[in-house]
Formats: structure tokens, sequence, C-alpha cells
């Protein structure tokens, strides 16, 4: 048998890049870093590679714990480790906090050049292609010169996407999961209204925040809360919380009455604590963009004609932000094109955020897709 | 791994499917179908609804795409297989004329291998008093995942009916014997290769 765990203690690291990026917004950032993590050992011949791409909310620390923080474990760690799916015995897994985040890679947070001030709302918008061409660099610094697969969830499932698209010859297998082809016009409204709530914050200050010394955490906090209702789902919700009220709340006011308001409130503050609100806002416009098959005409089949990549998709029932449909519009397109692809429709009461759980039948799927991946 | 004799209709699709063409393999199970003809130079693709079967061909490596078939086949275009394969399978469906359409909407052609209900042990079995149990019928009624019983004849009714053409035909005893005449007496499992009609 094999051993079976966590990664154990990690360590984040950070490169730097000192020659220019050109970003799809038409601007280039002139230096520039990444926040990373491996796992596992890249073997002699570089071929056993693996990259892990984020979602909205997620940054390099997939998996493992730091040695001074025990209890700050990735956010894929129940994937993630020896002899667990995506198997750090066999493969080298490398995870990374995308351009425009607030985990340490080069974002809104970070001093801009020109000013030596935060970017803030100055920082140009990023896309999907634009986090695709960034990750490159760092397998070219990795000594990468081809991903054994490139694995993602949600908006980083859309990464695995764009990477068979820009870098065909650079990933050999990617795994969607949860993901969608493009945004619906309801999706996109969710992330506006998301949006207005930071815009519309008074600590916003245009973007500017960090100047002011304040935090627009009443906007992000509405933001998450309005964003935790669509990762979660009806039949999920109604289990967990139903309409269940807190022994101690008032009844005819507007305090914390029922259990979900007290539980979305806490996931609002706990996020609004920590994450940076302009990379929220950067993060759900590179999500509204996202739509590879518009080069070509909204024709997705053409967009991936070039493609050279094998494919694991994977939907969850009952996820309605990024329904079973969504990812059989991507399978599809894929079949036309004669790419090898499987598809896993997964039973889940989960919602959206089932691609973070602990599922035996989805952890066997990806473990079983992952072991015919030759390293 | 691969027991063709288990399944003797499989040697008979893969020796209507050329290296280099696709197979669209309806109702693909664990792959093995898929597996015995990508080893002989077949691309091919699985459909399967069972979640331990999609798992189970993930596993061996075969592609296949989870849906319900009796939701036809939405979303697979026109002419974008050689072959579209149904095993076995015809028999537990709702919606046969549907399923039929649409493997020859999305198919070149079309293979459907079906246990023959009219085959002498069968016949025997109701003429006894008992719904038929054998090697190609292997459940209890009340347990079969079978939704539909037809014969041979039954089925080359439909297709003139339907104006499908049929080009080939195998058909096998319960050993996996080719049956050589009376087939819809001696033939225990029937093979049909079949395309649209003039």
């Amino acid at each position: 048998m094999f051993e079976h765990g966590s990664i154990g203690p990690v360590a984040a690291r950070r490169l730097a890049f000192d020659t220019p990026i050109a970003l799809a917004a038409g601007v280039s950032l002139p230096r520039w870093e990444l926040a990373y993590e491996t796992y596992g050992e890249l073997n002699a011949a570089r071929s056993n590679a693996v990259l892990v791409c984020h979602a909205l909310s997620g940054h390099h620390h997939v998996a493992g714990w730091y040695a001074d923080d025990p209890r700050n474990i990735g956010w894929w760690d129940n994937l993630i480790g020896p002899g667990r799916p995506l198997d750090t015995n066999r493969f080298f897994v490398v995870g990374v906090n995308n351009l425009g985040g607030c985990h340490g890679s080069t974002g809104p947070s970070s001093p801009n050049p020109a000013t030596g001030q935060p970017w803030g709302a100055d920082f140009p918008v990023v896309t999907v292609s634009d986090w695709v061409a960034a990750q490159a660099r760092l397998a070219d610094a990795l000594g990468i010169d081809q991903w054994a697969a490139v694995i993602g969830g949600s908006l980083g499932g859309m990464q695995a996407l764009q990477w068979t698209i820009d870098l065909p010859e650079r990933v050999r297998h990617a795994l969607v999961i949860a993901a969608a082809p493009k945004l619906t016009a309801e999706n996109i409204a969710f992330n506006d209204v998301a949006r207005q709530a930071i815009l519309t914050d008074p600590d916003f200050h245009g973007g500017h925040f960090y100047r002011h010394g304040t935090r627009p955490t009443r906007g992000l906090r509405l933001a998450r809360m309005l964003g935790h209702i669509t990762y979660l789902s009806d039949d999920q919700m109604a289990e967990k919380f139903g309409r269940k009220r807190r022994a101690d709340a008032g009844r005819f006011g507007y305090g914390v009455e029922f259990e979900i308001e007290s539980y979305l409130r806490y996931q609002g503050d706990k996020f609004a604590g920590h994450f940076d609100a302009n990379t929220y806002l950067l993060m759900t416009k590179a999500l509204d963009y996202f739509d590879p098959a518009e080069p070509c005409g909204g024709d997705l089949a053409a967009a991936l004609a070039g493609a050279r990549a094998k494919y694991f998709v994977a939907s969850f029932t009952t996820d309605w932000r990024f329904s079973p449909a969504r990812s059989r519009e991507i399978v599809h397109a894929l079949v036309k094109n004669k790419h090898d692809v499987s598809y896993a429709e997964i039973v889940s009461p989960h919602g959206h955020d089932a691609f973070l759980m602990d599922d035996r039948h989805y952890h066997a799927l990806v473990a079983g897709y992952l072991r015919n991946v030759k390293t | 791994m691969i027991h063709a004799l288990k399944r003797p209709d499989y040697d008979v699709i893969a020796s209507w499917v050329k290296p280099g063409e696709t197979v669209l393999d309806l109702g693909c199970g664990e792959g093995e179908l898929l597996q015995l003809l990508a080893a002989r130079g077949v691309r091919g693709w699985g459909v399967e609804l069972d979640p331990g079967h999609v798992l189970a061909a993930v596993e061996n490596g075969v592609n296949v795409v989870q849906g319900d078939l009796d939701a036809g086949l939405a979303g697979f275009e026109d002419n974008s297989f050689d072959h579209v394969v149904l095993s076995r399978t015809l028999q537990t469906m709702r919606h046969t004329q549907q399923i039929l359409a649409e493997m020859l909407r999305v198919g070149r052609e079309a293979v459907v291998s079906f246990p023959n209900f009219a085959y002498w042990k069968n016949r025997m079995a109701i003429m006894n008093g008992h719904m038929p149990v054998s090697e190609d019928l292997p459940y209890q009624w009340y347990d079969t995942p079978n939704l539909r019983f037809f014969t041979m004849l039954d089925f080359e009714g439909l297709c003139a009916g339907m104006g499908i053409a049929i080009r080939d035909r195998r058909v096998l005893d319960e050993r996996g014997a080719p049956v050589a005449e009376e087939h819809n007496f001696l033939g225990s499992l029937a093979v049909y290769r079949i395309g649209r009609g003039d």
C-alpha cells in the first residue's frame, strides 16, 4: 500500500520576473512577481509537473501547511498529497497565486513602480489568457517545458482550458472541473452586484483606499455573502440551516435571527478581513471576460481545434453557478474535434463548492484519470 | 482483461470497424469494447449513465461521457462518427425509435446487438410457462433492466418501417458461435449493421 496523507509542512516561494509581461488590457507590467509553492519532486525528464490553478478567492497555498502556522492548510489539501488523487509521490505539483492576486503575487496592493504607491484601481484588469502567459513564465523558470497536466476548478478550470488553447504544445492533460465555457448573463449579473457592493462602499475611495488607511470591508463582505449563496445549493442550505433560528435571537428586528444569516455574515466577515477588494473586482472581471470562443465567432469547437491535450471534465449535479449543462458544452466541443475527453456528472448536494469537497466518487475519478497520465 | 468470448458480439463489431475510424459506443459500460477497438487502432468515445461504470471506464483509460441515452444524443454533431454502437442495450431503452434515429444522425452507420427473444430456448421457456433466462437474457423477470422484448423479425420490421437499411447481420448462438440457418430460431444474439436507407 502507498502512504496516504498530507504533504506536511510546505513553504511559499516568490519569483521576480524582470522581463515585461504584456497584458490583454493593452498595458505591460515591467517587473512583476509570482508567489508559488511546489510539492513532490520534478523528475529528471521534467515530465511529471502538474499545475494547479486557483479560483476566485484561491492562491498558491494548495496543499500541506506552514510550519509556523499549522492550521493554515492548503485549499485543495484533500486532493493533493502522497497517495492522494493528485499523488505527490508521482507528480511535481505547482500552485501559483495569479497576477492581480493578494497573496504575494503582484497585484493591486503592490507598489506601482511609476508612483511608489500601491497600484490600487490603476492595476490593469487581467484576463485568463494573461494568467496562462504568466504561469508559462513560471514554468520556464522552473524548467518545465510541458505540463503533464493542468488542473483547476471553477475559474481554475477555465485556466486549464485556456492553457490548451493558448499553449497547446505545453500541456498534455487538462482537468476542467465545475467550469463553464463562458459566463451567462445571470453569472455576470451576480458578479456585478458583488462589484457594486465594493465600488459603492465609501471606504473604497475609487480603489485607492490603501492611501486613506481604510478598507471597503462592508462592500467586500456583501460581495462575498452574495457569492457564497451562489456556491451552495438550495438543498444543502435547506438541510444545513432550514429555517432554524438562533436561541438568543430577538424577533421583529433586523439582527441575526435565522441561522443562515449568521452563517453568511460569518463567512462575509472572515473573507473581508483578509481579502483585497481590488483583487476581488479584478477576479470577477476576469471571469466575466472569459470566453475563449469569442475570437472564433462564438464557435467553441473552432477555438479548441488546435488543442493537443486530453481532457477530464467534471460537473456537479447541484451546481447552479456553473451547471452540468455548461460543462457538457465544453465536452461536445471537444468531441466534435475528436479530442480525447472523459466527462463525469457527479451527484453531490454541495452545489458549486462541491469541487473543493472530499467526495469519494469524485476523488476516485480524479485519481483514476491521473493514474493514466504518464510521467 | 478482455474476454472476447464472453462478448462474442464484440468480435463481430470489431470486424466491421477499420483502423483509423471513429466509434461512439452507447452504453459503453466499463469501456471493454472501446479498449478492444483501441488495440486495433480505432478511436472511440463512450456514453454511459452508471457512475460506477463511468469511473471504471476512466480508470481503463477510455473516453467516456456520462449521460442518459434516453435523453437522446443532443450535443453530438450530425455525421460526426463513422460508427455508432449500441450493444445489448436497445432492449433496456424507453425511446427505441428515437435512439435508432439519433444513432443514424450522429453516425455514418450504426451497429445494434440485442438478445433475440425468439431463440428456441426462450420459446421453450415460455412453452413451459416461464420467462426465459439464458446466457443472453441472464436476468429474472423481477430484476431485469430489459424493458422491451423483441425478435429479429420484429427489429427488421421496425427498420423497414423507419426506412433504415440493414447492411449486414451476424447471428450467434448461446455459446457465441455463428448461426448459419433458421436465424430467428437458432440465434440467441443478433448483431446488425444498419444505415440510412436511400
